[in-house]
């Protein structure tokens, strides 16, 4: 373990909030200065969006806790500044193998496509990410940009009214007041903000326990998951092992029913179940253990008047899959611009509305998926487990099988299909970037595609010419022109057999419509539905 | 009514199910029961078509078949 986890990165600092006579009120306050929170505060600050971060402690989180980042996290985190970093660090990702028993049962490839900038998964530590970020919160403070980030500011009352919400903070200093416009709880699966708004957490609980443990170790495993059902080292159980930078190895080993988790996190024990994994010969050293059980459950709605909640606040998953942190980045991803539009008058309160809708169809395909995934990693009764060995003996010679093995689902960004700002579509055009699905990267000749959106409403036009701006009351929508030959994976994934096409993107890079010709009034109808004002 | 068989669509009717016993001849329950669910994970794959096998799933589960 080292200073990182105790040299203060946001420490506490009187602000001038705590000396005001009444409450000063915030467009926005973040409750929760963890990966979600602070890519909230960095995406409204980018936009220009004034917004202060309240934490109750001053440091990164303790343990690597999250790890698995997926490709369309590393998009947002280039969105938001901090995508070389995250890449530079963290350890790349594409293969995951698959054993039963002590046999190699298949491998598979996340991303067996090229012309992406960013890979399939990206391994690093939660404290590295956290890092990061909050060193771009303060290089946008310092270009001046309002975002600040307020350590040992624990809320601990809140007072909820039509247009705003009161905070009561306590600090080192004694307690104050300040007011937002809009509140958004991004404070972890044990929200106090959830509890004091009084909504529920409803969905369901496993049993089984995991001992999560990072291990330093010099081993030549390579940049792999790996998966094991039934291994000879976690008898009936599995075990899954990541790579992480610094020589850090992140293994879940899973425990079982009615364990005693302080007796299972001890040094001795722990130590004495990797030996059995790792073999006598291995060195290493144990630098963050837990053990957890796993939840898969949601808020009933996301949105509560004012106060709105992402990430582990909102939902939780159990990990297999890697849908935890990564849904949390969509949340806000999905959220800022909205907020944006919001506060700025140029779309009405029932975009923020957009959010719940599009948001809880995302949790729901998460929990779906981890749930499914866990049932299979840890069957329920006699036969649940005859039926997953059967389809791990099979999975080794029949191609059939493989298909059927759920050793999770990893995390791919919700499609909001049928969502509430979608525009047209043309089915001429291929299906993975219909209405609602993110943007997929695509090299154009000059640069990456998704570099080039950035943020903001854009018309991406390819083998046609169009204006290259257009307003639609207040809202500004740029254009980004490339040829239909710039680059035949940019044609495979946006025109398909089409000669031209005209796509309207969002500022979170979602297609909101798409047409094979451009149509003015067709572009101004449906930049309308994307911003709230539709139908 | 659904997609699924219900007729008589096997040849030598007696003779699958001689075959299916001989199947589980001197093997221990565990070891029938891995053999079944790996028989019906096979001829589901093979069947394929996701209604015909939600329909013979309900079939199955079926208390009294009625």
């Amino acid at each position: 373990m080292t200073a990182i986890f105790e040299t203060p990165l946001y420490p506490y600092a009187r602000s001038p909030d705590q000396d005001a006579l009444d409450p000063v009120r915030h467009p926005v306050v973040v409750v929760g200065a963890g990966p979600v929170g602070l890519a909230a505060a960095i995406d409204l600050a980018q936009q220009g969006v004034p917004v202060v971060v309240l934490d109750d402690n001053d440091k990164v989180s303790f343990g690597s806790r999250a790890i698995c980042f997926s490709k369309r996290t590393l998009d947002i985190l280039d969105r938001l500044g901090c995508g070389d970093a995250a890449a530079g660090k963290g350890v790349q990702w594409d293969t995951g193998k698959v054993f039963f028993g002590d046999r190699r049962v298949f491998e598979f490839n996340l991303l067996p496509e090229e012309g992406h900038k960013r890979p399939a998964f990206l391994n690093l530590q939660q404290y590295h990410l956290e890092t990061y970020l909050v060193d771009r919160v303060r290089a946008l403070a310092a270009e001046g940009r309002p975002i600040e980030i307020r350590g040992r500011n624990h809320v601990s009352a809140l007072g909820v009214y039509e247009d705003f919400v009161r905070l009561e903070v306590d600090t080192p200093e004694g307690p104050y007041n300040l007011d937002a416009q809009w509140l958004i709880a991004c404070d972890g699966a044990n929200s106090s903000i959830r509890r004091m708004t009084g909504q529920d957490f409803i969905g369901r609980a496993f049993e089984d326990s995991f001992l999560i443990a990072d291990v330093a170790m010099e081993a030549d495993f390579p940049s792999e998951r790996w998966f094991w059902f039934d291994p000879p080292f976690n008898r009936g159980r599995s075990a899954l092992l990541h790579k992480q930078p610094d020589g850090i190895f992140r293994i879940d080993l899973q425990l079982g029913r009615g364990i005693d988790p302080e007796e299972e996190v001890k040094p001795e024990r722990v130590t004495a179940r990797l030996r059995q994994m790792l073999g006598a010969r291995t060195r290493f050293a144990l630098d963050w253990v837990s053990i957890y059980t796993f939840q898969c459950r949601r808020m009933d709605r996301f949105v509560n008047g004012r106060v709105i909640f992402a990430g582990d606040a909102a939902h939780q998953v159990s990990p297999f899959g890697a849908r935890g942190a990564n849904s949390g980045f969509q949340d806000v991803d999905n959220l800022c611009w909205k907020l944006k539009l919001v506060l700025d008058g140029a779309a009405p309160p029932a975009l923020i509305e957009s959010y719940n809708w599009e948001r809880v169809f995302a949790a729901d395909e998460n929990i779906l998926n981890s749930t499914r995934s866990t049932e299979f990693i840890t069957p329920k009764s006699e036969t649940s487990r005859a039926f997953r060995d059967a389809v791990l003996h099979l999975a080794e010679r029949r191609k059939f099988a493989r298909r059927l093995v759920n050793s999770g689902r990893l995390s791919t960004p919700s499609v909001y299909e049928d969502g509430p700002l979608n525009g047209p579509d043309d089915d001429a055009l291929p299906l993975r970037n219909a209405p609602g699905a993110p943007a997929c990267d695509a090299p154009t000749g000059d640069g990456w595609l998704l570099d080039r959106l950035g943020g903001g409403f854009r018309l991406l036009a390819i083998g046609t010419e169009v204006p290259e701006r257009l307003e639609e009351d207040g809202i500004e929508v740029v254009t980004l022109a490339l040829r239909a030959d710039a680059d035949p994976r940019l044609a495979k994934r946006y025109l398909g057999g089409a000669a031209q096409a005209v796509y309207l993107i969002r500022p979170d890079q979602h297609v909101a419509a798409r047409w094979t010709g451009y149509d003015e009034d067709a572009v101004r109808a449906a930049l309308r539905v994307a911003t709230g004002q539709g139908g | 009514m659904g997609k699924l068989k219900t007729d008589a669509n096997i040849d030598d009717a007696d003779g699958f199910m001689a075959e299916l016993l001989a199947l589980h001849d001197g093997r221990s329950k565990a070891e029938s029961d891995a053999i079944n669910a790996r028989l019906i994970l096979i001829l589901a794959n093979h069947i394929g078509d996701r209604a015909v096998l939600s329909e013979a799933l309900r079939t199955a589960g079926m208390a009294r078949d009625d």
